[in-house]
């Protein structure tokens, strides 16, 4: 039984994608169809894996219902939250700050009683209108000593809100005078949300901002023959537990996740590894190709979300590190989680068998979770990310296509050297060359669609309108999106669980995490519940002349 | 340990908020938009701040909330967002087509200046605001008050551009219901129309933000207060508003622009401010109490004298918004319970005083702080523990390392339900609230208590 899953192969939807595009587009004002029909795409996957063009990480037009949030959202409240050890300091009236507050479920699990652990706190400097109009940089300065005063941090980190970056607040002297001065590493982030079109510009401003300030501080190389960091995985419901418990069975050493249950430390030490995994392409893939640059570790793209993906993720690293007990402990380690994996999707996927799912959310999530609904017999009928850009959706192959515009541009890019003292040649050219012939890709991804059936509808940034008007046709069995839509789809009938925090449950990483997720499908999907929407007298409103009783 | 790093002593700080008790001014806009009738909130700034005031909604509601952003990135904040609103004003009647929209603006388009009342203007001339239907605006920027503040102004800007007189008065009175749960909207309601009071009630989000699962999904519910409704506000013979920072502006601004005079009372939490309320409604109205509600009253108060023995003495901490707690106090210390922490993070000194003045009696000092946090709040609690606490759901971080019960009350909670369906407030409100209370301490004393002094008849 230890042979990996098959996964079912997606067939095409019935409908016609043509007039459901159609359809979607037909209510907007003219200059909005048309943005929007460049964002709406019929897959299409040639022989060669090529996939048509979708825009994407373009602004959201105003007025629109949007699934996306801000670049604060996604530099401190995804990638820095995580961090158990770090004082992250909203600079700004309180609401950011307040809003970002344990709301997106990533557990962490301090060492001990004594550790750090500032999860459960939320810090800011709940500026006033005096501030707006005279300066915040005096009432920065002092917060960041009642911090270091109360707490004792190692590291304190700053998140500039929109006001702050309008009335011109310099966070990053702020920062390099307090660090001076206490003595403890201290750095900010310019990650007002209005500089990008979503999410997305806050992750590479967090990217940059650890890389700059905290990644390369510890040179203290660990014992382990294996040594990796996980990048993109935020221990959302426990996600990472899972996966760390993995790597520990296939004798792998993790030296620092990026950033679920992490802390300050693994950051500083995370250079020493040999190989990054990334999880969350979107959110991440910045830090991977930086630390190849400077410290020469190369980067696999991996997915532990789907047992089959799991055990193909472990099969890659083990590949990676062409070591033959290596290998075998994997295997092992597959061999034995596969037998009750198997049992339970067998089960589940005679109740879930030929429902459709539809997913929206996030910039790699979307399509991970395919994966695991492919696994028990379900089809996606139309997907999209958030705040993805292009390779996400069509591969890294188009890399060199992609226009900057102006939104993308003023993000700060990092220009990277080899670092002179601790590059490291951790692979050779005939040893790449070698692996590449096995089918192990380095530095690459082929992007959602490759992976989608052809005439499946892959959106991008859904509006509330259209998410509407898919549900109406399509008729899901499931969606799957974030917080701020569930309550309309469950309104209109259909289950919806969120992927970005889950809203309840978890894990759903690896192999455990799979058995979680068909289980929770199954009871969504098959629940009673849905069958009483309608009272016995609005299905039957005909009136009869008898008694109840008769 | 949760909260690890919160030491018993306490260092005042001057610059550091920790763990807020309030949040900012567009979610109270959002909340109060959402009970006008077939009306879209509208955040005028960047998305994000629109997100998390939808996010933050639809977790504590269990609801849709829906919500339009201007979307400003870089060049809107650089060179004002009129271009923007102008293009989501035009988009969201186009897609949407709800009759209201409701502008509040963000700490964004405040620090830039944008100029809302100019912006709906010009869109008005450029005919993006199809006819019959409207654009309302308020000014929310957070760097000020709190989300209350933000609920105090859309419910001022519905007065401000609804509220019409025409020299008639109505036998009719208006209600502002303050920022409660839309049970307790729906609540009011009950028990004005069981006194027989004809009521316009503003902003009304029972059935908009309870509703029904029926199977379909619509973005404008049935309920709401009416456009229709909200015009006819200026010739209701008075208005009663409940809370003084969520309500007393609008009811002083329509007194202002219609001549409807108003009278600002406390919330209905607890018997004493049901009694005030009710009174209120009975003199403006000129009718008397029915003895349903007289009924109610004497259930509530059973229920004080029969259980008194567990309330008695018994201390706790309190955190949420100035008008609640103003109720929520005088309503436990008319228990004779011993509310002996008190924290809002909403700014304002009368607070502070009104709460000395209703806690004057309990013999035990009190703390109290506006513009305080729940950092603080667990200061003192470490310094003088306390029975029970009463707050939102970030209180149970506190209830759980200090080992104490809490009673769910306020904005947000994330983790129960309960609070948009049962009301709090007037007497049956009171009789619910009493319940959870003694719940909560029953439980614990059964949990505690000795093997043999564990008691079946309590
Ligand atoms: S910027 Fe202002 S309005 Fe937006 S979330 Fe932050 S505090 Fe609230
Ligand atoms: S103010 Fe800016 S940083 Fe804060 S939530 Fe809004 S968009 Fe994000």
């Amino acid at each position: 039984m230890s042979e990996v899953l098959d996964t079912i192969s997606p067939k095409p939807s019935a409908l016609q994608p043509m007039a459901v595009k159609k359809e979607l587009l037909e209510r907007y004002p003219t200059k909005v169809a048309r943005k929007r029909a460049r964002q709406i795409i019929i897959n299409e996957v040639g022989p060669d894996c090529s996939v048509p063009e979708i825009q994407s990480n373009v602004r959201t037009i105003p007025g629109i219902i949007t699934q996306r949030g801000c670049t604060y959202a996604g530099c401190k409240g995804v990638v820095l939250g995580p961090t158990r050890d770090i004082v992250n300091i909203t600079h700004g009236p309180i609401g950011c700050g307040f809003y970002s507050w344990l709301t997106r479920r990533n557990q962490t699990k301090p060492n001990g009683p004594t550790d750090h652990n500032f999860m459960t706190y939320c810090f800011s400097t709940d500026m006033q209108d005096e501030q707006i109009i005279f300066g915040g940089e005096k009432k920065l300065r002092q917060a960041i000593q009642e911090a270091y005063d109360i707490l004792k941090p190692k590291a304190i980190a700053i998140f500039s809100t929109c006001p702050v970056g309008l009335i011109g607040d310099d966070v990053h002297a702020v920062a390099r005078e307090m660090k001076e001065k206490l003595g403890i590493n201290v750095f900010a982030f310019s990650c007002e949300g209005y500089k990008g079109v979503s999410q997305s510009a806050g992750h590479h401003i967090a990217n940059n901002g650890i890389f700059t300030h905290v990644v390369g501080l510890d040179d203290t190389v660990s014992e382990g023959k294996f040594k990796i960091n996980l990048l993109g995985e935020y221990n959302i419901g426990g996600d990472a537990f899972e996966i760390e418990r993995l790597f520990k069975d296939c004798g792998l050493t993790l030296i620092s996740t990026f950033s679920g249950n992490s802390s300050y430390d693994y950051f500083t030490n995370s250079h020493t590894a040999d190989l990054n995994l990334i999880m969350c392409h979107r959110s991440i893939n910045y830090v991977a190709e930086m630390m190849e640059t400077k410290f020469g570790i190369p980067w696999i793209k991996i997915n532990f979300i789907g047992a089959s993906a799991t055990a193909k993720s472990l099969r890659k690293i083990a590949a990676y590190f062409e070591d033959a007990e290596l290998a075998a402990r994997v295997e092992e380690v597959i061999a034995r989680e596969m037998p009750a994996v198997e049992e339970v999707r067998a089960e589940v996927k005679t109740r879930c068998a030929g429902k459709r799912a539809m997913l929206f959310v996030g910039g790699s999530r979307a399509h991970h979770y395919q994966e695991l609904f492919r696994e028990i017999g379900m089809e996606i009928v139309s997907a999209g990310y958030e705040f993805a850009h292009r390779d996400d959706y069509e591969g890294r192959r188009v890399l060199p296509n992609i226009k900057v515009d102006a939104d993308s541009r003023n993000i700060e890019e990092l220009h990277v050297e080899p670092d002179p003292n601790r590059y490291k040649v951790r692979i050779s050219p005939e040893q790449i060359d070698r692996l590449e012939k096995t089918g192990l890709r380095l530095k690459d991804y082929d992007g959602m669609m490759a992976e989608m059936p052809n005439g499946t509808l892959v959106i991008d940034d859904i509006s509330q309108f259209e998410t509407e008007k898919l549900i109406e046709i399509f008729r899901p069995d499931i969606v799957c999106a974030g917080i701020k839509e569930k309550y309309a789809i469950q309104k209109s009938g259909t289950p919806m669980k969120q992927l970005h925090s889950y809203d309840t449950g978890g894990p759903y990483a690896a192999f455990k995490g799979a058995i979680n997720f068909y289980r929770e499908i199954d009871r969504m999907v098959n629940s009673k519940v849905w069958k009483y929407l309608k009272a016995p007298w609005q299905e039957h409103p005909e009136l009869a002349a008898t008694y109840v009783w008769e | 340990m949760l909260l690890r790093h919160t030491p018993d002593t306490v260092a005042e700080r001057t610059a550091l908020t920790i763990n807020p008790a309030k949040t900012c001014q567009p979610i109270g806009a959002m909340y109060a938009a959402l009970g006008i009738n077939r009306c879209l909130p509208h955040s005028h700034g960047s998305q994000g701040c629109c997100a998390y005031h939808r996010s933050t909604l639809t977790r504590h509601y269990k609801e849709p909330v829906m919500a339009g952003t201007s979307s400003f990135t870089e060049g809107s904040s650089v060179f004002g967002g009129q271009a923007n609103l102008l293009q989501a004003i035009n988009n969201i009647f186009a897609i949407y087509e709800p009759e209201v929209i409701a502008v509040h603006t963000t700490c964004l388009s405040e620090t830039i200046g944008d100029d809302i009342t100019q912006i709906i203007a010009k869109a008005r001339e450029e005919n993006k605001i199809p006819k019959g239907k409207y654009v309302i605006h308020a000014n929310t920027p957070s760097y000020v008050g709190s989300h209350v503040t933000g609920f105090a102004n859309m419910v001022k800007g519905m007065v401000d551009y609804f509220a019409a007189a025409d020299g008639r008065k109505e036998n009719r009175i208006n209600i502002i219901p303050g920022y409660v749960e839309p049970a307790d909207m729906e609540e009011i309601k009950r028990i004005a129309s069981d006194m027989g009071i004809s009521t316009i009630m503003f902003p009304d989000t029972s059935n908009v933000l309870n509703g029904p699962q029926t199977g379909r999904y619509a973005m404008f519910p049935a309920g709401g207060v009416t456009v229709a409704d909200l015009i006819r506000t200026g010739g209701s013979m008075g208005t009663v508003a409940l809370g003084r920072l969520a309500s007393g502006l609008a009811a002083r601004t329509l007194d202002a622009k219609c001549k409807v005079p108003c009278e600002i009372l406390d919330l209905p939490i607890g018997l004493m401010a049901t009694d005030r309320f009710i009174d209120t409604l009975r003199q403006i109205a000129g009718v008397s109490v029915p003895d349903s509600l007289n009924i109610e009253r004497g259930r509530l108060l059973d229920v004080m004298t029969d259980m008194h023995q567990y309330f008695f003495g018994r201390t706790a901490a309190l955190a949420g918004d100035p008008d609640q707690l103003i109720s929520l106090t005088e309503f436990l210390v008319s228990v004779d319970m011993w509310p002996i922490h008190i924290v809002t993070g909403t700014p304002g000194k009368k607070f502070e005083s009104r709460i000395k003045e209703i806690t004057k009696e309990v013999p035990h000092p009190v703390n109290v702080k506006a513009t305080g946090d729940l950092f603080l709040l667990h200061q003192w609690i470490k310094n003088e523990p306390v029975d029970l606490l009463i707050g939102n759901t970030y209180m149970k971080y506190i209830a759980r390392d200090e080992d104490i019960p809490l009673v769910r009350f306020g904005f947000p909670i994330l983790d129960r339900i309960g609070h948009i369906y049962f009301p709090t407030i007037g007497y049956r409100g009171g009789l619910r609230l009493l319940e959870k209370i003694l719940d909560a301490l029953l439980d614990r004393q059964d949990r505690d208590a000795p093997e043999e002094s564990f008691e079946l008849v309590m």
